[in-house]
């Protein structure tokens, strides 16, 4: 045991050295690494498979170089538990020296992952996952998913002004959902509608039947939902089964539940469904057309808003290196990053200065069947929405 | 504006006139007739996906963590089937059945019947064993989704039934659940099977001295357990959803209508089953913050009380 | 006179001393005891790259230890033994929360914590079989889950606990990205928990617990108050347990609702029966050969190594485990001298 003190200040010296390394990596080395972390097994694991899938895809049409530099990957799964995703990022940092971490399918996976790269300086970029308050957990993260605040906004304001008086609201009980579920309240309610209750189903073995039920008795004009990509297919299994169609009660909801990834699996029962988010796969652009084409050629599924999130953090990476020629010191990126604008396949796309969240349109869906496939249509787009809650914090 | 106001608040009060005048008295009755409803058959079919569970445990002193995976198996063969060869529903209800029952002996033959004199422990770690297995085998071979079974339109829909909106299918479970519990109910104290089965349970021993054939009836009736607990999945799969963790998810459930309703007998396991069924379903309804807590709350409040179970006879063997 | 003091000059007469004879004699170091520590060290220059999953280790190896000390030492079941990491880890994590960040009083809050609700649940353990008790236990872990997830206010929920900031191991030093103070940390705290249990079960405490273990009645009849020393090594298990979640929150700076959950509790134990039950290694080695199996399974089939763990526990049971460690142990017999004649 009196051993113990001369190796921890040693330990300290190393650390020091190792922080020394990573902080100019680009003085080191030619090839920028990008540690991918992602949930590949577990609940999550459909995130994980559309995010590796589109970061790849980037990668082999946009060549492994960029601005002199090598870029090579390096794919993680963390089951979708959070100490693993901390301790891979820290082996990333640590043994990998990467210059960048991205992935992250759930919130509470990205925020165990901040304070590492508040240490470790350099970016986080998160490409799924949607609580508002994550860009705030580390000046290093930087968005190109959504915020869940920002997809729901304008399915309030849109409800409001299409007929919708009275709504429920059923969400998943953890951040994102809450986040939903304030969003379209407030919104909802300075619209002129009325909120008559607001349901939090458990995250773990979420058994929507009861809840649906209370939806069914408070007799709404329609309810609002949010459950989070895969859980989907559950929730629309109850909804045609309690019948609320059939009451009713229309169902509105973000992009969420009609993810792409399974809309085909939900069936008949979805259709007529209208949603807000900020990617479909029938977004009608030669961008997107190009890129869904390809993506199913290279995998047999269509991309999701999960896919677009990764592909997009790859743009951002290489538009990043290219602005900085090469120079991949984590601030250096980052800075590079702030403010950065492209054309992404789901419409114009800024990163804010400010918050390093995205700046997108938002797209009203409403879910058609085209082609013997079920799509989400978009009819009406609200542009440039930055995420409300932010937006209110300055005001 | 404030005309509009006003306009809003007086549709208001009239809304609550409406609500006040036709809804509040008959609304609470039908919506008890419909979570009661749901629950029970929430009960019914818990109890076909445990009673396999109780048997084992009550007769052969086995405890068999692993029973989910039958009722996986079961399921899977249904959603394969239908999704992939065009099988109707009621087709795959046997064809569940008989596949899980068929995996369920062979098991039994080949390595359960070795840890029937080994200690809890052995079997707790051993079950345990089959069920990562079996999770990350049909992981691997099925993908990580939910399996969609499309039940037949017959069964979709609701009806008004006693003044509550009952789900068809939710009617249909009831049904089947409940004549499979008089079938077992009668196979067990009426026929020869069944005085074996029990003078088995009694003293194996004495039973064989008897000229009854004690493995034979160990295999069968673990036969059959499984098989009920692959139609359990095939059922279930559109109200408690089918993926690979559904072993893992359900064995608490499964133990817990076991060990409350006391291991020994099969009528302690159903209404134990039934018990928890309305208790979970009304509960997630009235205190949905609550969520599960009650349930486990009960459990542990029980086998203090009780340590038996609640609905064993007096004697402790 | 001379027949009594000749008595006396040979303790084997005296059945006292030669119980503390015996206590002392299995409670000596054996040599590959020092082995194993000095090979635990000597891992932080050895593999400098993997600190962090020998951080992990340590902490698994204490919590596993925590529960040889009631299964192996008491015969006691438990299938909800997460329960007391979990309080543990939220005790530790909530102090680094609200500004209490030394790890030192996290340790001793998450064990006292950790020991009350031991001490608390330990009398519903002692009537009932086995099955009463794994599901008894289970029910207990399964309700402290439901009751973090209801209560986010002070949990974070399903978000996890966030803002969790620790203060440097003795005031000096910092935990470091690389792991290699959390390491010497958990491994620091391992080894003196360690010394405590060595010390406990070597007394004659742990000798009147093995034979409770081996047979309650015959242990009452001989004047041994059962219910007392169970409920005494149940609350000390779970002090253990608690403070290796107090490791686990203060080294990853983070608590998820993942503590509670079943597959800890299942997981703890496996890794027990695979180093072994009932010679306080077995935690250790059971949870060495765990996290190496996951860490190289993992990396080859990042989706399927559970069922490969789950072979190594069928193969394990049928193969009788009783027999492969009496198998090993004599194998090994000349070099651990386990007992002495």
């Amino acid at each position: 045991m009196s051993m113990k003190p001369v190796f921890a200040r040693r330990t300290v010296l190393a650390a020091a050295a190792a922080l020394a390394a990573t902080a100019f990596p680009a003085l080191a080395q030619e090839t920028v690494k990008i540690g991918v972390i992602l949930p590949m097994t577990g609940p999550s694991a459909s995130t994980g498979k559309q995010a590796e899938a589109a970061a790849k895809l980037w990668i082999q049409q946009n060549g492994a170089t960029v601005a002199g530099k090598k870029v090579e990957l390096i794919i993680k799964d963390d089951t979708g538990a959070p100490d693993v995703t901390k301790r891979l990022a820290q082996e990333l940092v640590v043994n990998d020296k990467v210059n960048v971490l991205l992935g992250f399918g759930l919130t509470p996976l990205a925020l165990a992952v901040a304070p590492i790269a508040t240490q470790a300086k350099i970016p986080q970029i998160v490409t799924a996952a949607a609580t508002a308050i994550i860009t705030e957990q580390s000046p290093f993260i930087v968005r190109t998913s959504f915020t869940l605040p920002q997809a729901t906004v304008p399915m309030a304001q849109w409800s409001a002004k299409n007929g919708i008086k009275k709504v429920v609201t059923l969400v998943s009980d953890y951040g994102p959902g809450i986040d939903a579920e304030k969003a379209f309240k407030d919104e909802f309610t300075k619209g002129g509608g009325e909120v008559v209750a607001e349901l939090r189903v458990p995250l773990r073995n979420p058994d929507f039947a009861p809840f649906l039920q209370r939806v069914k008795d408070a007799s709404p004009d329609a309810v609002f939902v949010f459950v989070p990509s895969g859980f989907g297919s559950a929730f629309m299994k109850q909804f045609a089964e309690r019948g609320l169609t059939q009451a009713g009660i229309k169902l509105i909801a973000t992009g969420d539940v009609t993810d792409d990834d399974v809309l085909n699996e939900l069936g008949d029962s979805a259709l007529g469904v209208v949603n807000t988010h900020h990617y479909s796969a029938s977004h009608d652009s030669p961008e997107n057309k190009a890129f869904v084409e390809a993506f199913k050629k290279a995998n047999n599924f269509r991309p999701n808003f999960m896919a677009v999130g990764a592909y997009d953090g790859m743009q951002l990476v290489y538009k990043a290196l290219e602005k900085t020629k090469g120079n991949a010191d984590g601030q250096a990126l980052l800075d590079a990053m702030k403010g950065m604008s492209w054309t992404s396949v789901r419409g114009p796309v800024q990163i804010d200065p400010e918050t390093r969240d995205i700046i997108q349109n938002i797209y009203v869906r409403k879910v058609e069947k085209v082609g013997g496939e079920l799509f989400n249509q978009e009819f009406a787009t609200i542009e440039k929405v930055k995420d409300p809650v932010k937006a209110a914090k300055k005001q | 504006m404030q005309g509009s106001a006003l306009l809003l608040r007086m549709r208001g009060l009239q809304r609550l006139n409406e609500v006040s005048t036709s809804k509040i008295p008959k609304e609470p009755a039908s919506r008890m007739v419909t979570i009661l409803f749901d629950g029970i058959a929430y009960g019914m079919l818990l109890f076909i996906l445990a009673c396999g569970l109780s048997v084992t445990l009550g007769l052969m002193n086995f405890v068999n963590l692993a029973h989910g995976a039958f009722a996986l198996a079961g399921g899977y063969i249904t959603a394969t089937l239908m999704n992939r060869a065009g099988f109707s529903f009621f087709l795959c209800l046997p064809i569940a059945f008989l596949f899980s029952a068929l995996i369920g002996v062979a098991l039994e033959r080949t390595l359960y019947r070795h840890l029937y004199d080994r200690s809890h422990l052995d079997q707790v770690l051993f079950t345990i064993g089959i069920v990562f297995m079996t999770v990350s085998a049909v992981d691997y071979t099925m993908g990580s989704g939910q399996q969609m079974i499309n039940i037949p339109t017959v069964l979709r829909g609701r009806i008004d039934l006693l003044g509550g909106s009952i789900g068809v299918y939710r009617l249909f479970i009831i049904v089947i659940c409940g004549l499979l519990t008089l079938l077992l109910q009668l196979a067990l104290v009426r026929t020869r099977f069944g005085s074996r089965l029990r003078a088995a349970v009694d003293d194996p021993r004495v039973a064989r001295g008897l000229g009854v054939n004690v493995n034979l009836v160990f295999a069968v009736t673990f036969a059959i357990g499984s098989g009920l607990a692959g139609l359990g999945g095939a059922l279930g799969a559109e109200v408690l959803g089918m993926d690979p963790t559904f072993p893992v998810k359900f064995m608490i459930y499964f133990l817990i209508v076991v060990t409350v309703g006391g291991a020994s007998s099969i009528t302690g396991a159903f209404f134990a089953s039934l018990l928890l069924g309305i208790a979970d379903v009304a509960g997630k309804y009235y205190v949905p913050k609550a969520g599960a807590f009650i349930i486990y709350a009960i459990m542990v409040l029980v086998l203090i009380w009780r340590p038996q179970g609640l609905f064993v006879k007096g004697a402790t063997r | 006179m001379t027949d009594i003091a000749a008595a006396a000059a040979v303790p084997q007469i005296s059945p006292a001393a030669d119980a503390r004879l015996m206590l002392a004699a299995a409670a000596r170091w054996r040599w590959w005891e020092f082995a194993v520590w000095i090979a635990a060290l000597a891992a932080i220059v050895v593999f400098p790259r993997n600190l962090l999953l020998l951080n992990e280790i340590a902490i698994l190896a204490l919590f596993a230890l925590s529960l040889d000390l009631i299964l192996g030492f008491a015969g006691i079941v438990s299938l909800g033994h997460a329960a007391f990491f979990g309080v543990g880890a939220y005790a530790a994590g909530l102090l680094g929360k609200f500004g209490y960040g030394d790890p030192f009083l996290g340790l001793a809050a998450a064990a006292a914590v950790a020991a009350v609700l031991g001490f608390a649940t330990s009398f519903l353990l002692l009537r009932g079989s086995d099955l009463t008790r794994l599901m008894v236990t289970l029910g207990i872990a399964l309700m402290l889950l439901e009751l973090a997830n209801r209560e986010a206010w002070l949990t974070g929920g399903a978000d996890g606990l966030q803002g969790v900031t620790i203060g440097p191991v003795l005031g000096l030093f910092d935990f470091d990205l690389s792991g290699r103070t959390a390491y010497l940390y958990s491994l620091g705290v391992l080894f003196v928990l360690f010394l405590l249990a060595r010390r406990i079960i070597h007394s004659p405490f742990g000798l009147s617990l093995r034979a409770v273990k081996q047979n309650p009645l015959r242990a009452r009849a001989i004047g041994i108050s059962v219910a007392v020393r169970l409920v005494a090594i149940y609350t000390l298990s779970a002090a253990f347990a608690g403070v290796a979640g107090a490791l686990s929150a203060q080294t990853t700076q983070y608590v998820s609702l993942e503590v509670f959950d079943f597959i800890r509790s299942a997981d703890v134990m496996l890794v027990l029966v695979l180093g072994g039950v009932g010679y306080l290694y077995g935690g250790i080695f059971g949870a060495l050969i765990f996290k190496l199996m996951q860490d190289y399974l993992s990396a080859i089939t990042p989706q399927y190594w559970q069922f490969w763990i789950g072979l190594v526990l069928v193969i394990l049971v049928l193969a009788g485990r009783e027999r492969i460690g009496a198998q090993l142990t004599r194998l090994f017999a000349p070099l651990l001298r386990w007992r002495r004649a």
